[in-house]
């Protein structure tokens, strides 16, 4: 266990380098700089601005201090700003985790009970119908969606605030647009793999047992039955990231992702490096948590590993 | 291949969206000469009219400036199945030749590569795509697709890969081999036209994943640019103007979704028709 968890550590620092070498390169490559304006400035003061963030300097020695920055743990400094794109990070991602956090909750709870009871029932109205609306769910996208419930709830009923981020009610419209797109997802996955479980040995030695159903399915067998959901929370917080994008847009939320979207338009190389290096950092690291997760819900995939 | 037909003609769900489909894709290619035979066309701005709802004149009703909807959400449909088809085609194209390749080269050359695939699942593909769409300033449709096509191939390889793994062992395979085919014709003539059946599914099923993902970019803005519009432009149009013009917002996203829905329920349909494996159940 030890070797394994140490081989994929080693494995997912190689992969934020390789996108900070990416991300470095794409927007060296990339025409205009961070000092681009329509307004006139003298070519001396244009210099000295690029001076003094090291923009002059020759490609190499740019990225090589750039990378022995991000070995230390420093992810750069926003030249727009002017401040410490980690600081940055810390300021705009808690809401942006917040609303993911939530959707994603509400995505995977509610998803994996249409699709436990789905497979229970397989094949009757109860799991065309749960299906057919899983299906309709993940083709309608969040900035259709989004929109739609903002009309609905809170301009014509005015349950709940429209936009932006104020008091624990407003992060309900957001965290149910972004969770909405992946509850489709999630309940096929569950229904998909339950049938599977359901037909299996344990299950049969649980019922045999005189178990009332209702114990069998939601303790033994979804169990077992939940290892494609946890694999499916690594992509799943991916195209979070992404929804993000929209959501915040839609919400008109001061979060990562629409500080991420500003910057790339802004030319703020540090920034477009720091959150996208951030983001991988990130994501590898909760792929690592769910390998290892998958071991402690299924017993049998910790003995394969071992 | 008849007996799959057959099959997908009792999925009934899927019968009526392979129709369903039809009808907008031929709606989307013939209506809009049609419109502009009988005097409509999605350009003429009639800034009197402004915003005007859905009438005898303008089913779809106008928007700000008096353009004809119907007309503008059946060119804006061009575009987004031209989109789609076209990425689809690309990430089908490195789909299977990598999947391909790694299932028969097997060993620790599919072990690297299917790795590189996984380490790619895990990761934000569409932020990649907005880094490059925003850097390049591009305006140009070929990046979009290329882009696009980049990274919707993951799931496609992985499926080629399975079905090549499990094929190549087969005893037709090894007679082929026996006979003196060279690998490349083993792989090409016989191994790979075993795997149709699920590509046929997973394209199906990928076009409206691509889709959605056209219309997602074109949200942010970095998308298909004006003057051309496709759903996605409409319906980010729209979404801004819910409350006061909704029907700005509610044909261009009922098209999108209508044609999203039905793609799915076909692919739904066909994988229950060709893949055996999900057949038993």
């Amino acid at each position: 266990m030890i070797r394994f968890v140490a081989g994929r550590l080693v494995a997912s620092v190689a992969i934020v380098f390789f996108v900070a070498t990416a991300s470095f390169l794409l927007l060296h490559a990339a025409p205009g700089g961070p000092f681009d304006t329509d307004q006139r400035r003298s070519a001396e003061v244009q210099r000295a601005m690029e001076q003094r963030y090291g923009l002059r300097d020759p490609l190499w020695q740019q990225y090589t201090r750039e990378m022995s920055a991000l070995a230390h743990g420093d992810l750069g400094w926003s030249t727009k700003h002017d401040e410490p794109v980690s600081t940055l990070i810390a300021e705009h991602a808690p809401v942006s985790a917040a609303i993911g956090l939530l959707g994603l909750l509400a995505a995977v709870a509610i998803g994996l009970a249409i699709g436990v009871v789905a497979a229970w029932r397989r094949n009757t109205w109860v799991d065309y119908a749960l299906m057919s609306v899983a299906l309709v769910g993940i083709s309608i996208p969040s900035f259709v969606i989004g929109p739609l419930l903002i009309a609905a709830l809170a301009i014509h009923l005015g349950w709940l605030p429209p936009a932006r981020i104020d008091g624990a009610a407003s992060y309900v419209l957001p965290a149910l647009t972004l969770g909405l797109v992946y509850l489709g997802t999630v309940a096929r996955l569950a229904r998909g793999s339950m049938l599977d479980v359901l037909g299996q040995d344990f299950v049969r030695t649980a019922r045999a047992k005189g178990l009332p159903e209702r114990r069998v399915v939601w303790k033994h067998a979804l169990r077992v039955g939940c290892v494609p959901v946890v694999t499916y929370l690594g992509p799943a917080t991916a195209a979070m990231i992404s929804g993000s994008f929209a959501v915040e847009k839609i919400f008109q939320i001061p979060g990562l992702g629409t500080y991420f979207v500003d910057s790339i338009t802004d030319r703020d190389y540090a920034v477009v490096t720091g959150v996208f290096v951030f983001y991988a950092a990130f994501l590898v690291l909760l792929n690592l948590v769910v390998d290892i997760a998958y071991g402690v819900i299924d017993p049998r995939i910790r003995r394969e590993a071992a | 291949m008849r007996d799959a037909w057959l099959r997908l003609r009792g999925h009934r769900v899927a019968a009526f969206c392979v129709f369903a489909f039809a009808a907008i894709a031929i709606a989307c290619a013939i209506g809009p000469v049609v419109a502009g035979a009988l005097g409509l066309d999605g350009t003429t701005i009639d800034t009197r009219l402004g915003a005007s709802p859905p009438s005898w004149s303008h089913w779809f009703g106008t928007d700000t400036l008096g353009r004809d909807m119907l007309v503008r959400v059946l060119i804006g449909g061009r575009i987004a199945l031209v989109v789609a088809l076209v990425t689809t085609s690309i990430a089908l194209v490195i789909g299977v030749s990598y999947g391909a390749v790694a299932g028969f080269a097997g060993g620790a050359v599919d072990n690297v590569m299917m790795r590189f695939v996984d380490v790619l699942y895990g990761f934000p593909t569409i932020v990649f795509i907005i880094v490059v769409m925003a850097v390049t300033d591009s305006r140009s449709l070929l990046l979009l697709f290329a882009l696009i096509g980049g990274i919707s191939w993951l799931t496609m390889a992985r499926i080629v890969r399975g079905q090549v793994l499990g094929l190549r062992t087969r005893e037709f395979v090894e007679a082929a081999r026996a006979l003196g085919a060279p690998p490349s014709r083993v792989l090409f003539r016989h191994v790979l036209p075993n795997t149709s059946g699920p590509v046929i599914v997973y394209a199906t099923l990928a076009l409206p994943q691509v889709m959605l993902t056209e219309a997602f970019l074109s949200f942010l803005g970095l998308g298909v640019q004006a003057p051309l519009a496709s759903w996605g432009t409409l319906v980010t149009e729209g979404s801004s103007q819910i409350v006061v013009y909704p029907w700005l917002l509610v044909f261009p996203a009922l098209a999108m979704c209508v044609t999203v829905i039905a793609l799915n329920f076909i692919g739904d349909g066909l994988r229950d028709a060709l893949d055996p494996q999900t057949r038993i159940r």
